[in-house]
């Protein structure tokens, strides 16, 4: 293949991994930007949010774009709802500790993973894309839904946007993850702001498990990757920065695309490993981490 | 008895009337109580416990579903004809997790905790390869159902077989004449980058070049891999044939975005049927496959020449016609691997009653017996066809097909001879010490 498809492919690759990677991430960079929680569960939620989708879907076998759209909508729900649980039994007993809720979340982790392997099994079941069409360049074909999950993502993403810089909630958000104490002073409910953050971080990451499920097969260990890829882009983006997290989301999304179709996908694991050791060295907040107060 | 003289010594003995007359009444209660009588009068008629290592979770969980009915089933109809050598064998199972560590663990734990008489059942090459070195540390015989080349390689010990199913070595070496012949010359291979890929690399690139052909290019994919398309672009433009083998929960995705980039300009495709094992070729995205062709050990649809043999063989472990449990259409069993669960415990038994074994000091009489094994004719015992043995190399070698999908359902265009899949190698495990 010539050079110019060669990157068309590679920068297809790359975008569908950044945009889904992007929603992940941001899960992951809200919860600790405003509970200073490292969530280590968090690759978990994204496998929750495939299965329950493949759940959701096969209850309605005839109808396969309703039956997505249904997952779409409840399997988000439904983890939320759990994590709305993980937080009340775990994570406020904990009172929110950085060092504890690690272990706790570790814990989750397991939980939710070994649940998930004695009630749904350890087979890779296939969901049916909603929308099913090839697009066909004159090198090669490429699947339309892809194309159809970045849409969808670009839109979460714009919404999440707009939801944390532009309404009251958002306000809310920002007011505990800059002084949690003086944001209590203020009348902000600290406790329940935890708990609905948690609940976001969570339904993002299902929400991209929701998106990816058509494109790989709902499995009880698919939650690994996310999680370590979610973790490198949130590291080299900054803590608490969501501006940091996207662009973050986007280099190691693309450049992961492109190395991998060039040279191999575990170089592009290398480099990506390697830079988040290099951000930690010299630029420990990471690129567009605030200082530590 | 004069009651006022020690039993034995003098007045200062230690051993009193009473203490003696209480250990002997102990140890003659013990002797009659029903438990030990048995052990110590008939110590054969305790069941034979085999060690069934399972992949019941991890990425072999498929196909360790259906090795684990093809063992039940088998292990009942033994056992209703009077079990091995007149005792009932008892299937013990761990789950390995399909990972090489705990298998390690398993057959360590199988010697030491459950006392077993011999392990089998191990598919997954990498968790044979971890697990062999201590089977062969623990004396503990140790049959694999696994297809990998690494018995017949040399590369483990004398205690470990494959009875029950054809190495990859010989395997892909038969398909090459008929890929050459009939597809095409030069080949692209897409392939797992671990020990069972590297077989098929080495082994059919051999073969391919024997027949006149070529390698055009070599795809190694990581084992946890979970998208295919960007490998796709290094597959040269002048291949004629495109040879898959893929496991692992990615199978579907990989064929599925296989058929996105090729559509219908594609070249000819070659796969192992491990690619699709348990997997519904009337999934979504695999029309594309229609047209292309598979190796199958074991035709996965009953065709017109289905032997008695096959027909008994789905009718006691619950397949139907498609190749899928009689319970569930969309349960597809992975048919081209779990006979050999079937044929190793018929080995096994075969072995047992050929060697006289009867407890594990009769262990070494065991392991020759199988070495002496020649040849298993075709019949209920060896559903999948008649095979021989080489028992210096403890492999056996049987009959391959080849199927076209056509309608997604695969039906046998050739099968191969036994012939076809020989090769040479001086692997000699019985020049080992026992």
């Amino acid at each position: 293949m010539d050079l110019g498809p060669h990157l068309l492919l590679a920068l297809l690759e790359g975008c569908v991994a950044a945009f889904v990677l992007a929603v992940t991430a941001l899960g992951l960079s809200l919860v600790f930007g405003v509970m200073r929680i490292v969530n280590v569960a968090h690759g978990e939620f994204f496998m929750l949010g495939a299965v329950i989708a493949w759940w959701i879907t096969s209850l309605v076998p005839d109808a396969p774009f309703w039956g997505f759209m249904l997952a779409l909508v409840g399997a988000p729900l439904a983890v939320g709802a759990i994590a709305v649980a993980a937080d009340a039994l775990v994570l406020r007993r904990l009172n929110y500790q950085p060092e504890a809720t690690i272990v706790a979340t570790i814990g989750l982790l397991y939980i939710l993973q070994q649940l998930v392997l004695s009630i749904y099994g350890p087979d890779a079941r296939p969901v049916v894309a909603p929308i099913q069409f090839r697009i066909v360049f004159p090198w090669f074909g490429y699947s339309g839904y892809k194309l159809v999950a970045v849409g969808a993502a670009s839109l979460l993403l714009l919404a999440a946007w707009y939801g944390v810089t532009r309404t009251k909630f958002g306000l809310i958000m920002r007011a505990t993850q800059f002084d949690r104490e003086t944001a209590q002073a203020f009348g902000v409910p600290v406790k329940r702001v935890y708990a609905a953050v948690f609940a976001l971080g969570a339904m993002l990451a299902a929400v991209a498990g929701v998106l990816v499920v058509p494109l790989q097969q709902a499995h009880y260990l698919m939650g690994l990757d996310p999680l370590l890829l979610s973790f490198i882009v949130v590291i080299i983006g900054g803590l608490d920065s969501l501006k940091g997290t996207l662009i973050a989301a986007f280099v190691i999304g693309i450049s992961d695309g492109i190395i991998s179709v060039f040279f191999s996908p575990t170089l592009a694991k290398i480099i990506a490993t390697l830079a988040v050791a290099l951000v930690l060295v010299f630029m420990p907040n990471g690129l567009f981490g605030g200082k530590a107060r | 008895m004069n009651q006022k003289t020690p039993l034995i010594g003098g007045k200062k003995s230690l051993i009193t009337r009473r203490s003696a007359l209480k250990t002997l009444s102990a140890a003659s209660a013990l002797a009659l109580s029903p438990g030990y009588v048995r052990y110590a009068q008939a110590q054969t008629s305790e069941p034979l416990r085999l060690g069934f290592q399972l992949h019941s979770t991890g990425i072999g969980a498929g196909y360790g579903r259906w090795y684990d009915r093809t063992t039940q089933a088998a292990a009942k109809l033994i056992n209703e004809a009077g079990g091995i050598a007149g005792r009932q064998i008892e299937i013990i199972t761990e789950d390995d997790g399909t990972d090489p560590k705990r298998g390690a663990e398993v057959v360590e734990k199988f010697a030491s905790q459950h006392k077993v008489d011999f392990v089998f059942g191990t598919l997954f090459s990498h968790v044979v390869i971890g697990s062999a070195p201590r089977a062969g540390e623990l004396k503990m015989p140790y049959f694999v159902v696994s297809e990998g080349y690494h018995v017949a390689s040399g590369m483990l010990n004398r205690y470990v077989f494959q009875p029950g199913i054809t190495d990859v070595r010989s395997q892909v070496s038969s398909m090459a004449p008929w890929i050459a012949g009939n597809l095409g010359k030069k080949v692209t291979m897409i392939f797992p980058d671990y020990a069972f890929g590297h077989d098929h690399r080495d082994f059919f690139s051999a073969a391919i070049e024997k027949q006149g052909g070529s390698i055009a290019a070599l795809l190694a994919i990581p084992p946890t891999e979970t998208s295919y398309t960007k490998y796709f672009p290094q597959i040269p433009a002048d291949t004629e044939v495109i040879y898959h083998v893929m496991v692992g929960p990615g199978v579907l995705t990989f064929v599925k975005e296989m058929g996105e980039h090729f559509g219908s300009k594609r070249p000819q495709i070659f796969g192992f049927i491990d690619s699709l094992e348990a997997v519904d070729l009337a999934s979504p995205g695999l029309e594309f496959l229609d047209g292309t062709y598979f190796w199958e050990a074991n035709p996965r649809y009953a065709g017109p020449d289905q032997t008695p043999e096959d027909k008994f063989f789905r009718e006691k472990v619950g397949v139907d016609q498609n190749g899928a449990s009689v319970d569930d259409p969309k349960d597809i069993s992975t048919y081209s691997h779990m006979f050999g669960c079937w044929e190793t415990l018929y080995t096994i038994k075969q072995a047992v009653e050929a060697s006289g074994y009867k407890s594990a000091a009769d262990k070494g009489a065991l392991i020759e017996a199988v070495e002496a094994m020649t040849a298993f004719p075709a019949g209920n015992e060896h559903p999948q066809g008649d095979k021989t043995f080489n028992g210096k190399r403890h492999q056996c070698y049987g009959h391959q097909y080849i199927s076209k999908v056509e309608g997604q359902k695969l039906s046998v265009v050739h099968k191969t001879s036994i012939e076809d899949g020989l090769y040479e190698n001086d692997t000699d495990y019985t020049k080992q010490p026992l």
